[in-house]
C-alpha cells in the first residue's frame, strides 16, 4: 500500500480525491473493519454481537446493511462511526487505523469526516431547525470564530435545508415538523460540513413507506451527485434494495448478497 | 458555542431549573439582609460604647483617687503627646441615686461619673446623647431639640428646665404655705400638681401626719432656710427626705438656684414605659426630669470610706440608646463629686484641684491605639495605674457579638449549601433527561469536556441568576427594612422591632460591599460544584449507550 493519507488533528481532509484515483492501482477502500469483534456484557452473561466482521466502504458506494434485530448491525454502524471500540479487530479509515486514535482526535474525525443519521432523527428539541442544522458548525468552532463567521454559517446552514427541501421551515422547533421533515433536518444536520461518508441507522424506520421512499431517493440523490459515501442499516429488504450493495449480517457474520458495481465509484 | 445556546436554552426551558434560581436566591437574599442588620447593629453598638469610653482610659486603681492628676496628665502628655486628640480627668465612682416615685424612694445603684462638660465633648460623642441636644417626639410629633448643637454642654439648665424648676418651687412653697395656715383644722387637701412625685406629696404627709403627728410640724412642714449645704447631710439623717421632699427652698438669695452638685443620669434612671391598657401603646413615665432635685449617695475617699449623700439638681438627662450605660451611667459635675468624696485638696491654694480615678483620651485619627496602650504601659507603674482601650473594657460584649456573627454567616451559608444539594438533584435529573442529546453532540463530534462544561455553565448560570436576583432582593429589603416591618407590624398586630428593647428609633443597617461580594461569589461557587456530579456523569456517558433507547 502507497497511500499515504493521515489525519493528523489538524489535516483531516484526504488528498485531492483525483489524485488518489491516479495514484492507486488497486482501489483503496476509503472505510474498512478488519476482524472485528464486539460483545455486549449483561450481567456476568457475555453476549457476543459481532463474530469478525470484515467489510470494505469504497468511496463514493451506497452500502445498504440489512439484518434483523439484534443482529448487530447498528453496532458496526456505531464502531464505523467510532461512537463505540471493536474489542478485537480494527477500523480504518483511507487505509489508516482509526479506531484507537486518542478521544480528542475521534471526536473530531466525528465532526469532520461522519455524518449520522438516525431512526429517531434525535434533533436537539430546545433548538429551531435552522439552530439544529448549525450544531455541528458550532461543535468545530470556538465561539469566537463562531461568531466571526456566523452569517457565513447562517447561509450555508440556510443552502443545505433548502437542498433537502425544507427551506420554509427554518425557525420552527423539531416539535412542529412531521417525521419526513425531522428526517430531513436530521440530514440536513448530518451534511452541513460537508462529511465524506454518511451514516444512517434505520432512516426510514419510523416513517411510512412513501416517505420513507422519499429520503432513500434524497440519500440516492445525494450518493450520485455529491459522491458521498453512504453506509445504511435497515432491517427492510425493499429500501436495502435503493442501495447500490447489499450485505446482510446473520448472527454477527457478513452474508454478501449483491456484489455489484464493488470498488466501481 | 454550542454549549453557551444549548446551557441558554435550558435555563429559558427547563422550569425546574428556576426552583434552583429560587433557593439560591433566597439564599443569598436572607445572608445579606441579616449579615448587614447584624453589622448595623454591631457598629451602632460599637460606635455607642465607643461614645462613652474613650479611645484609651488610663485608670487609677485605687478609687481614692491619684492626687496630683496634673503630674499623670503630663506624663501622658509626654509618653504619647504626639497621637493624643484630647483628654479629660474623671472620677468614677459607683454610687446609689436616689429618687421619688408615687410616694416611694427609689435607691439604684449606679456609676457616678464626674466630668469636665467641656473637655470630655472634645474626648468623645457625649453631647449629642444629652436629652435637650436630641429631637424628642411627643404624642407622635417631632419636637425639636431645646438647645441648638452649636451650644456648649455644660451642667446648666434649659430655659424649659429653669421655668419647670421655678413653677414647683413656686407651687411647693405656697402648698407650704396654705399647709401651714390649715395647720390647726388638721385637714389635708391633696392638692393636683403636675409633677406625680408632688401628686403623692399630700398622702406623704398625711402619713406622715399619722404616724408622726407631733413631729410634723417642726419636721417637714416649716421651711428651713438656715440649711444650705446639702453636702453635709447622710443617711439616716431625716433632712435626706427633706430634700427630696422639696420642702425648702435651696437658698435663701435665689430659691432657683441649682444646688452644687448637678447630675445627668441615664434615660433609664429617669424614666420608663408603661402599655396603656385600652390602646397598647406605650406610654412614657418621667419619674424625675431636668429642673428636679434627686439624691446621690457614694462612698469618700477616705479610709476606711463612709458613705457620703447629698441632695443634687437634674441638669439634663442622657440617652446613649445603651441599655446598659442609660441605666447605670449618672454624670456629675467633676467639682461636685469631688467635693462630696471630698478629694479636693486642701494644699491648693485655689480649691480647684482634686484628685482623679482615671484619665479618658482621645488619639488622633490613625494612631494606633495598641501601640499608645503599650508605651503608656511602660511609662506608668501598673501597680497604681491600668490601661485600657475601649475595646478592652468592653471586650466580652464585643466578642460575643463576633461570635454570634460568625456562628449566624455559618448557619446561613448551611442554607445556600442547601440550595446547592437541590441544584445537585435537579442536575442530575437534567442529565437523565438529556441523556439522549449528549448522545447527539457527542456523535456530532462534541468532547467529553464539551458536553461538561454545558453542565458546569449551567450552574454557573443558575448561580450568577440565583445571587444576582438575590443581592438585588436583598439590598432592597435592606433599604426598605423599616418599611416593611411598620407592614410586619400593621398586619400581626405586634411590635415585629421593640424600640424600647434596643433604643433605636429604627432598625439600623450597614451594607458592605465586600459581605455583598463575599455572599455572591460564595452562592455562585457552591452552584458551580453542586454541578460538578451531574456533569462529569453527562460526560462520561457512552454515546451508544444514550443513543439506543428512544
Amino acid at each position: 500500500m502507497t497511500v499515504d493519507l493521515s489525519y493528523s488533528e489538524n489535516n483531516v481532509t484526504p488528498k485531492d480525491q483525483n489524485s488518489l484515483k491516479e495514484s492507486v492501482i488497486m482501489p483503496e477502500p476509503q472505510l474498512r473493519s478488519i476482524a472485528v469483534e464486539k460483545a455486549y456484557r449483561k450481567g456476568d452473561l457475555k453476549i457476543p454481537v459481532l463474530r469478525g466482521i470484515d467489510q470494505k466502504v469504497f468511496e463514493g458506494d451506497f452500502l445498504s446493511i440489512i439484518g434483523q434485530s439484534g443482529s448487530g448491525k447498528s453496532t458496526l454502524l456505531h464502531l464505523f462511526g467510532l461512537l463505540d471500540h471493536p474489542d478485537i479487530g480494527e477500523i480504518h479509515l483511507n487505509g489508516e487505523r482509526i479506531d484507537d486514535l486518542p478521544a480528542k482526535t475521534r471526536d473530531q474525525l466525528r465532526n469532520h469526516v461522519f455524518g449520522f443519521i438516525f431512526q429517531f432523527y434525535h434533533l436537539l428539541p430546545e433548538l429551531s431547525l435552522l439552530e439544529n442544522v448549525m450544531v455541528p458548525m458550532m461543535i468545530r468552532h470556538s465561539m469566537w470564530d463562531f461568531w466571526k463567521q456566523k452569517r457565513k454559517f447562517k447561509d450555508q446552514a440556510k443552502e443545505i435545508i433548502s437542498k433537502v427541501g425544507l427551506d420554509h421551515r427554518f425557525t420552527h422547533k423539531p416539535s412542529e415538523l412531521s417525521g419526513g421533515e425531522m428526517q430531513r433536518a436530521a440530514i440536513a444536520r448530518a451534511l452541513v460540513l460537508k462529511p465524506k461518508i454518511l451514516l444512517a441507522d434505520e432512516p426510514t424506520g419510523n416513517l411510512d413507506s412513501k416517505t420513507g421512499g422519499e429520503i432513500i431517493e434524497l440519500l440516492n440523490t445525494l450518493n450520485d451527485l455529491d459522491k458521498l459515501t453512504v453506509v445504511m442499516v435497515t432491517h427492510d429488504e425493499a429500501i436495502a434494495k435503493e442501495a447500490k450493495n447489499q450485505v446482510r449480517i446473520v448472527e454477527g457474520r457478513i452474508e454478501r448478497l449483491a456484489t455489484s458495481k464493488v470498488g466501481v465509484a | 458555542m454550542y454549549k453557551a445556546l444549548l446551557c441558554m436554552r435550558y435555563l429559558r426551558s427547563r422550569y425546574i431549573a428556576l426552583a434552583s434560581i429560587i433557593s439560591v436566591m433566597l439564599g443569598v437574599a436572607t445572608m445579606i439582609v441579616v449579615n448587614s442588620v447584624m453589622s448595623g447593629f454591631t457598629t451602632e453598638m460599637r460606635d455607642r460604647i465607643h461614645g462613652i469610653l474613650s479611645d484609651v482610659t488610663v485608670q487609677y486603681n485605687s478609687l481614692s483617687g491619684d492626687e496630683d492628676p496634673e503630674a499623670l496628665i503630663e506624663q501622658i502628655r509626654k509618653v504619647v503627646g504626639d497621637d493624643i486628640y484630647a483628654l479629660t480627668p474623671t472620677v468614677d465612682i459607683p454610687g446609689m441615686f436616689m429618687s421619688k416615685h408615687y410616694g416611694e424612694y427609689r435607691t439604684q445603684p449606679v456609676m457616678l461619673i464626674g466630668i469636665d462638660p467641656k473637655t470630655k465633648s472634645q474626648v468623645g460623642p457625649w453631647k449629642e446623647y444629652l436629652q435637650s441636644f436630641q429631637e424628642t417626639e411627643v404624642d407622635g410629633k417631632k419636637v425639636p431639640p431645646q438647645r441648638s448643637m452649636s451650644e456648649a454642654a455644660g451642667f446648666t439648665l434649659t430655659k424649659e428646665a429653669k421655668a419647670y424648676r421655678k413653677r414647683w418651687i413656686d407651687q411647693n412653697a405656697s402648698f407650704q404655705h396654705y399647709h401651714a395656715m390649715n395647720h390647726d383644722h388638721e385637714q389635708v387637701n391633696p392638692i393636683k400638681l403636675k409633677n406625680p412625685i408632688q401628686t403623692v406629696e399630700g398622702i406623704k404627709s398625711e402619713k406622715s401626719k399619722v404616724t408622726t403627728a407631733d413631729s410634723v410640724e417642726t419636721d417637714s412642714d416649716v421651711p428651713n432656710f438656715e440649711e444650705d449645704d446639702p453636702i453635709e447631710d447622710s443617711i439616716p439623717d431625716s433632712h435626706l427626705f427633706d430634700d427630696l421632699d422639696k420642702n425648702k427652698p435651696v437658698e435663701a438669695a435665689d430659691p432657683y438656684e441649682l444646688r452644687d452638685i448637678q447630675i445627668i443620669p441615664g434615660a433609664g434612671l429617669t424614666q420608663y414605659f408603661i402599655p396603656d391598657e385600652k390602646t397598647g401603646k406605650l406610654e412614657l413615665v418621667e419619674i424625675i426630669k431636668a429642673g428636679d432635685d434627686a439624691n446621690i449617695a457614694t462612698p469618700n475617699s477616705a479610709l476606711p470610706p463612709e458613705l457620703k449623700s447629698a441632695a443634687v439638681s437634674l441638669v439634663d438627662i442622657f440617652k446613649s440608646g445603651m441599655s446598659e450605660y442609660d441605666s447605670k451611667l449618672v454624670f456629675v459635675n467633676l467639682k461636685g463629686l469631688q467635693k462630696l468624696r471630698g478629694m479636693l485638696l486642701s494644699t491648693a491654694a485655689d480649691d480647684e484641684k482634686g484628685a482623679i480615678t482615671s484619665v479618658q483620651i482621645k488619639l488622633k485619627d490613625g494612631a494606633d491605639s495598641d501601640k499608645v496602650v503599650a508605651k503608656l504601659k511602660a511609662a506608668l507603674p501598673p501597680v497604681f495605674y491600668s490601661v485600657r482601650t475601649w475595646e478592652d473594657q468592653q471586650m466580652p460584649l464585643l466578642s460575643a457579638v463576633d461570635i454570634e456573627t460568625t456562628i449566624l454567616n455559618i448557619l446561613l451559608f448551611l442554607i445556600i449549601a442547601v440550595a446547592g444539594f437541590g441544584i445537585l438533584a435537579i442536575f442530575f435529573m437534567i442529565v437523565v433527561e438529556k441523556t439522549r442529546d449528549i448522545g447527539i453532540l457527542k456523535s456530532l463530534g462534541a468532547s467529553s469536556n464539551g458536553v461538561m462544561s454545558i453542565f458546569l455553565a449551567y450552574g454557573l448560570a443558575l448561580g450568577v441568576v440565583g445571587s444576582g436576583v438575590g443581592v438585588v432582593m436583598g439590598l432592597l429589603f435592606v433599604k426598605y427594612i423599616n418599611v416593611i416591618e411598620g407592614w410586619l407590624t400593621w398586619v400581626t398586630g405586634r411590635k415585629v422591632f421593640d424600640e424600647r428593647i434596643y433604643y433605636f428609633p429604627e432598625i439600623p443597617t450597614s451594607v458592605s460591599a465586600s459581605m455583598v461580594i463575599w455572599v455572591a461569589v460564595g452562592a455562585i461557587t457552591i452552584s458551580v460544584l453542586a454541578s460538578i456530579l451531574p456533569a462529569r456523569r453527562a460526560s462520561r456517558l457512552h454515546p451508544v449507550q444514550a443513543l439506543r433507547y428512544e
